[in-house]
């Protein structure tokens, strides 16, 4: 493996592994929330309450978006290049249109919650 | 004792081979490998495996024995045959030149693209290196500098059962115990060898390599520690 590949391929395995650092906690304090939130029932009313013009939310969510639009992609490639033949330019595409529609997808949620 | 039998099956032919069964007399401390050389020396002389030292040291009898590696010349039957039964069949993972021997020639070329030669710095003394023996580095060095090149762990890894350009344990060990040598100076150029999705970052930390190593090394370890040393010469772009 050429010097530059074995950077990139390195520095990929960092991103995932420092990005499921951040979604250990993430994950572990959005279902604290909801299992705190969901007491005497669950309605949107309620979420939306707690949530709309939070910065505090904002910034969680925020991050959290952010860490499964890391993770989710070199996972998901390395999971194709493990199973199926497919390698080069296009699967790195593919794996960064993943990592855009992840952030998009979030931020739209995101802006559903705290906006 | 003497008088009982040990049902043995034994793969024959190539790949596209079969197990034929042989019945052979049970002895104390039977070996794997006394087996084999029993049924070839009194039933079948075309039966082909591989040994040399017998004695645990060069590496070159391992075969998969009731589903898993061993090395043959230190496995007793008593040990692994249940029911008086025993299944022989080679490595998995390499290909098989005929009955019980298998190619190794993908196994060692691997070492080859891990790096895995000693590589002197350029500025070497010319007088002997001095290493204290209680250093972190030659402590890790000698943790994994014991492999006799048996193609164990590499029979028994799943990841190179399914990504054929996996570097595989052994040769990933010795990548670890050069990186540790402090006289080596191939340095990044290894570490580049053993990066990525055909290196180090495959290992999906399973163990069999560990569980399965007659010399009870630890490849996974050295793997890991590979996975460090890789990311702090991509941090600092010495990869």
């Amino acid at each position: 493996m050429n010097g530059t590949t074995a950077r990139t391929e390195t520095l990929l395995w960092v991103a995932q592994r420092a990005s499921a650092a951040v979604l250990a906690v993430c994950v572990a304090v959005h279902l604290a929330t909801v299992i705190y939130a969901v007491q005497g029932g669950l309605t949107a009313e309620e979420i939306l309450a707690r949530t709309r013009g939070s910065v505090g939310w904002l910034v969680f969510y925020s991050v959290f978006v952010v860490a499964v639009a890391v993770h989710a992609p070199i996972g998901l490639r390395t999971i194709l290049r493990e199973m199926t033949p497919w390698r080069g330019a296009s699967l790195d595409g593919a794996t960064a249109i993943a990592a855009v529609a992840l952030i998009a997808i979030g931020w739209r949620a995101i802006g559903g919650l705290v906006g | 004792m003497s008088e009982a039998t040990l049902n043995v099956r034994i793969w024959r032919g190539t790949e596209a081979g079969r197990f034929e069964a042989y019945e052979v007399p049970r002895r104390a401390s039977q070996t794997v490998l006394d087996v084999v050389t029993w049924i070839q020396r009194r039933i079948d002389p075309t039966l082909s495996y591989r040994f040399a030292c017998r004695v645990g040291m060069c590496g070159s009898c391992a075969m998969t024995v009731n589903g898993v590696p061993r090395w043959t010349c230190r496995t007793h039957v008593a040990k692994v045959a249940a029911d008086d039964t025993v299944t022989i069949a080679p490595l998995r993972n390499l290909p098989v030149v005929k009955d019980l021997a298998v190619d190794m020639s993908a196994f060692f070329d691997k070492w080859a693209r891990a790096e895995g030669r000693f590589v002197p710095k350029v500025d070497a003394p010319n007088d002997f290196a001095v290493v204290a023996p209680d250093s972190r580095e030659r402590s890790a060095a000698d943790a994994g500098i014991e492999c006799i090149g048996c193609g164990i762990c590499y029979s028994g890894c799943d990841v190179v059962s399914w990504n054929g350009d996996y570097l595989g344990p052994a040769a990933l060990n010795r990548a670890w115990t050069l990186v540790n040598d402090v006289r080596d100076g191939a340095g990044a150029r290894r570490l580049a060898a053993v990066a990525g999705d055909a290196g180090c970052h495959a290992c999906h930390s399973q163990q069999s390599c560990r569980e399965y190593c007659p010399k009870h090394l630890d490849p996974t370890g050295s793997i890991a520690g590979l996975k460090r040393a890789t990311m702090r010469a991509a941090i600092k772009g010495e990869i």
